[in-house]
């Protein structure tokens, strides 16, 4: 045997080891991002840097660079795509500022043989991966989890998020078809709480003398906090209000709790849902078959597990969780 | 041999381009392609456009602060109406060039602050966007997206493409006599009164020919992005303006460089392109555009005040 099969032999050996480590370690992926100015995108990036500086480090890939545009504008971030064209990047992971106006950069890059993975906000160009969030499903998970909590049901009180954005239309459906399931609920009233609290708390101040006894209240994220204080101050008995992930939520759920046993659940959208999209990326680049279209789950917080996710959540941000290879294989091989 | 003005105003903002392009060479040297140039440039032409329309407003002394709600408006109907049926599409920009040269024959006529009517303008256009495509979407009519993505030989589309604006516009502005009407208007307005022309019908036809070029600045941008939403150009108001002042032009007295107003745009995009390369952190990114944008400038006023210490010797 002469050195070269025997190194040959050796390589191949290494090969089934760690496959993955094997294939992509010269290869360099970026992450295309239009907007940072809120606490769910911050930590967003903070994970990004987390998983994908230890993979740098390992050697699983060669680089993994964050890029944000200064103005969130389609343009720009298109712009910002054909940059990185021509940086040489193997992958690009993108959250997309508008899902259509980027799709002639998009094509420009999978023209290039550069594999493109969207998330969150994701891209309609064929050429790309989506990895979308099952909103609908979101909507419909607080339903499941109410008719199991109140199975006599009751009055419910929506609020929605910011008109005219297809996440509210989403999850509104979610939350409509949850209802034609469990016939024993009913929604009296619905209001635009725009995922910000101090909006929520007017608006549910606003139609709650109009409205009866109200048995739960089943939210976007981002507005259970604000109803629970419209509540209070109503001086009317606090229904089961579904959370969104949220640390003051969090936080005054766990206050409740602690005074008087109060249950609820929350379910929101990860940030660190860029990491996932980072080891798909990975994925695709190492030669795995990865169906175009994967759902991204949820993250679900219920009684049991408040507490250690409220102590993992930062002051003003967002439960997180950042996703392994091994995460990303689960998604992968449940799309199949 | 003399060196005209003119030519002395365009030697910066060229110098600016090369100095600019040279960088981005030296830092990515796989830019320096046929595939490369085309990537780094393909978005200046819809930008290009802007500029051009934003100059000619310029030239008579005016400001338009609609251009991008304007051209996300276009790219709208580009993306929609000129697709589906195609001669829908074509009368509704002909009635938008109709409304632009109103809108000129209204500052005209009633003496008003042009800032202010194309602000109110901006509404009206980004809600007729809003209205025409609710939500994002739409398709590039196969002929645009041919046009911004064709491979002509040796040079590239985007170069070809900023090489004929340049080229058309310059001899609107700079040869044909109403060029000169045009910029005698932001000159000094009475003295082409007086000379027996009609400053209303210059007024609307400079913004109708504005009106133009923005229609084409919505369509090439639809081309190469494929489908359009209502904010899909919101910067070209900004970006237009810096672009023609970058280019040699000014605010006032009916100073303006067709071919400036084209490297200007060219370099506004190179100088993102340029931040991208050095990796410099977003929140940094539009201080160091604007440190760009200030450097220029002020090569500019210092050549301008050589111009007149040497027009004064």
């Amino acid at each position: 045997m002469d050195i070269r099969t025997m190194l040959a032999a050796s390589v191949a050996v290494a090969c089934l080891c760690s496959p993955t480590l094997a294939d992509t370690s010269s290869k360099k992926i970026a992450l295309s991002n239009n907007y940072a100015g809120n606490s769910w995108r911050q930590a967003m990036l903070t994970s990004w840097d987390t998983i994908t500086k230890e993979a740098v480090s390992k050697g699983v890939v060669a680089a993994a660079d964050p890029f944000t545009t200064a103005e969130n504008q389609a343009t720009e971030q298109a712009a910002q795509i054909q940059n990185m064209i021509l940086q040489g990047y193997d992958a690009i992971v993108v959250n997309a500022a508008s899902p259509t106006a980027l799709n002639g950069a998009i094509k420009e890059a999978c023209d290039a043989g550069i594999t493109v993975v969207s998330f969150d906000g994701i891209v309609t160009e064929p050429c790309a991966w989506r990895i979308a969030v099952d909103f609908k499903r979101m909507g419909e998970s607080q339903l499941e989890y109410l008719a199991t909590k109140l199975p006599n049901g009751g009055n419910l009180l929506e609020i929605r998020g910011l008109a005219g954005v297809s996440v509210d239309d989403e999850i509104h459906a979610g939350i409509q078809a949850g209802v034609e399931k469990n016939p024993q609920f009913k929604i009296v009233g619905s209001v635009n709480g725009d995922w910000a609290q101090d909006v929520a708390q007017r608006a549910v101040a606003g139609i709650l003398p109009s409205l009866p006894d109200i048995a739960a209240v089943v939210t976007q994220g981002g507005d259970g906090y604000g109803a629970a204080q419209a509540f209070a101050a109503a001086k009317r008995p606090t229904p089961t209000i579904v959370m969104g992930n949220r640390e003051d939520e969090l936080l005054w759920w766990k206050e409740q709790k602690d005074k008087d046993g109060y249950e609820t659940m929350s379910v929101s959208i990860a940030p660190g849902v860029s990491t996932l999209a980072f080891w798909v990326a990975q994925q695709i680049l190492d030669g795995k078959d990865v169906k175009k279209d994967l759902v991204v789950p949820f993250l679900r917080i219920d009684q049991d597990n408040l507490e250690e996710n409220l102590k993992n959540t930062q002051k003003g941000g967002v439960a997180n969780v950042e996703y392994s290879l091994e995460d990303a294989q689960k998604v992968i091989a449940a799309a199949q | 041999m003399k060196i005209s003005s003119g030519t002395i105003r365009l030697l910066i903002p060229a110098a600016s381009l090369a100095l600019l392009l040279a960088a981005v060479f030296y830092m990515q040297p796989r830019a320096m392609s046929y595939n490369g140039l085309n990537l780094l440039f393909n978005l200046a032409v819809p930008i290009a456009l802007a500029t051009i329309a934003q100059m000619l407003i310029m030239s008579v002394n005016d400001l338009d602060l609609s251009m991008g709600t304007f051209v996300s408006f276009c790219a709208c109907v580009a993306a929609t109406m000129l697709q589906t049926s195609p001669m829908l599409g074509i009368l509704i920009f002909v009635g938008a060039i109709a409304a632009y040269a109103a809108i000129g024959v209204v500052i005209h006529v009633r003496e008003l602050p042009s800032i202010v009517v194309t602000l109110g303008m901006s509404f009206v256009w980004g809600g007729l966007a809003v209205l025409l495509l609710p939500s994002p979407g739409g398709t590039a009519p196969a002929w645009a997206r041919w046009v911004m993505t064709a491979k002509p030989p040796l040079v590239p589309m985007a170069i070809v493409a900023s090489i004929v604006i340049a080229g058309v516009t310059h001899f609107i502005v700079m040869r044909s006599s109403f060029g000169v009407l045009m910029r005698g208007v932001g000159g000094n307005n009475r003295s082409v009164q007086r000379a027996g022309w009609s400053v209303i019908g210059v007024r609307a036809g400079t913004y109708a020919l504005a009106g133009f070029f923005a229609i084409l600045s919505g369509i090439a941008l639809v081309g190469l992005t494929t489908s359009a939403d209502a904010n899909i150009a919101l910067r070209y108001t900004l970006l237009s303006i810096a672009g023609v002042i970058l280019g040699g032009g000014q605010f006032v007295g009916g100073k303006v460089s067709p071919i400036g107003a084209v490297i200007g745009a060219l370099t506004l995009t190179l100088a993102g392109s340029f931040l991208s390369f050095m990796r410099i952190s977003p929140d940094w990114q539009i201080g160091a555009q604007g440190a760009i944008l200030i450097v220029v400038l002020a090569l500019r006023l210092a050549l301008n005040r050589l111009e007149k210490r040497e027009k004064s010797l």
